[in-house]
């Protein structure tokens, strides 16, 4: 059987970085995607990062990407690091630590790893309402892969549901795109995303329905409209319902973590609304409570890829420290710089709502 | 028919001219898509939205998720069922089918 001293499952900002701190330390590292391409969600965005310059402020997301790629490169020809694209682990057996995994959809095996990073991203939320499983309703993600990695316009209209970053940003990149975007619905009574999203496509003339809901996708076999009506405060419908010329819905209602590896591994888990779902509980060099597992990213709680990046790489150090000894002052010395940095992304009103969560599942150290 | 492909655009270049155009059929109509681009976009840039046609409800199903996880865009493709179009690459001569039900396992040659 196939053996590795780190495995990495997931290839997007959170993966990528520890696979890179993981090889940087001397360990074999194995790295598995489920996607066909490298880079998770950097990769989709054209928008410029915030932060400081350590976070690549200033810089698009997928420019990013390739940043990270280079890194990679360098791990790749001294032989630490293996790459799996198209690769889906399907499951992680606690009675002897073996990882199946599947390469395409044909291709099945396992692989005995000694330590490893779960940094499996997150999946898209979904709202009811008629006829949404209609093709034609997309999520925000897969609207991204389509138009900013493949080059293929989702639709000629598109209305987006939600408000937040995720649904400002997607509508801007739409425009880019040359599609038209009918307007944005969004349930609260105010915009959630930043301001500087929600006002650069307030200037090119989208509506945001504050206050609103989908209550109908219109078609029979794709969609060809969407009906959308008022909310008051306890989420009634009020109003008049009003028809929507579109032929793409785009749901950007929120993510929650990827977790069901953590949870066949027998990882303490917790729900924390704040990180948007079940996330394992971890010390503050990301280790879980099956001593083996570390965990980073979107699948330790919905954040910016800013924070993923930093976890990723103090998960994937302290995963390679466990295993080389020489590795723990390095371990010490970076970490402090790493937990400096993600103290301040995470500084502010705007972090509140992480802070609040993350006190809810980090403990001081493992008994 | 022209596939809907982004070909202006202010910050990315998507190098559609040095991609290599593969023909593929999609329930016998040969279509052209990009060597590599996942089947599902191929098949979206041809104007095609519907991948199968749930087996109890009969409701017709596309893209979804995009990253192999919601089994909304599963077909047949070279006579396999249940393939995630959103994650398989697009190869030259594929042949790629409406999967209607739950598709049939065929036994190994």
């Amino acid at each position: 059987m196939k053996t590795t001293e780190i495995l990495v499952v997931g290839g997007g900002p959170a993966g990528l970085s520890a696979a890179i701190e993981a090889a940087s330390l001397g360990c074999d590292v194995t790295l598995m995607d489920s996607d066909l391409k490298l880079g998770g969600q950097l990769i989709k965005q054209t928008h410029k990062f915030f932060g400081s310059r350590e976070e690549f402020a200033g810089t698009r997301g997928f420019e990013i990407g390739n940043l990270l790629f280079d890194e990679v490169e360098k791990y790749k020809k001294e032989g630490k690091l293996e790459i799996f694209s198209n690769t889906t682990v399907t499951g992680y057996y606690k009675e002897d630590g073996i990882v199946s995994y599947t390469i395409g959809e044909e291709t099945y095996d396992l692989i005995k790893p000694r330590r490893i990073v779960m940094a499996t991203g997150a999946q898209e939320k979904r709202i009811a309402f008629r006829n949404n499983d209609l093709p034609g309703v997309y999520g925000a993600g897969a609207v991204q892969t389509l138009m900013n990695v493949y080059g293929v316009a989702p639709g000629e209209k598109v209305l987006m549901i939600g408000a937040g970053n995720i649904g400002l940003i997607v509508s801007y990149q739409l425009m880019q795109a040359g599609v038209k975007v009918a307007g944005v619905v969004e349930a609260m009574p105010r915009i959630g995303g930043y301001w500087v999203h929600a006002a650069k496509i307030r200037r090119l003339g989208v509506p945001v329905y504050l206050q609103h809901t989908i209550t109908e996708a219109l078609g029979d076999k794709v969609i060809e409209g969407a009906v959308i009506q008022e909310i008051d405060n306890t989420f009634n419908l009020v109003g008049e319902p009003i028809k929507v010329d579109c032929d793409t819905i785009c749901m950007a209602i929120g993510l929650t973590p990827t977790c069901e590896l953590l949870w066949s591994a027998g990882c303490e888990m917790k729900f924390v609304p704040q990180l948007c779902g079940y996330v394992a509980r971890r010390d503050a060099m990301m280790r879980t409570s099956h001593p083996d597992i570390w965990v980073a990213g979107d699948a330790a709680g919905i954040e910016e890829a800013s924070a993923a990046m930093v976890e990723g790489r103090i998960a994937g150090l302290a995963a390679a420290a466990s295993l080389k000894p020489e590795g723990c002052q390095m371990l010490k010395d970076k970490s402090a710089e790493y937990l400096k940095r993600l103290e301040n992304l995470r500084a502010g009103e705007t972090g509140a709502k992480i802070r609040c969560g993350l006190e809810q599942v980090c403990c001081e150290c493992w008994g | 028919m022209t596939r809907k492909i982004i070909r202006e655009h202010p910050i990315l270049n998507f190098e559609h001219e040095n991609k290599k155009v593969v023909k593929f059929t999609f329930d016998g109509r040969e279509m052209e898509g990009f060597e590599g681009e996942p089947i599902a976009a191929a098949l979206h840039s041809n104007g095609v939205q519907v991948y199968r046609i749930t087996p109890k409800q009969e409701r017709t199903r596309g893209f979804f998720c995009a990253i192999g996880k919601c089994s909304s865009c599963f077909m047949i493709v070279d006579g396999v069922p249940n393939v995630r179009t959103c994650v398989t690459a697009l190869e030259a001569g594929m042949k790629v089918e409406t999967q209607t039900g739950m598709g049939i396992l065929k036994p190994e040659e």
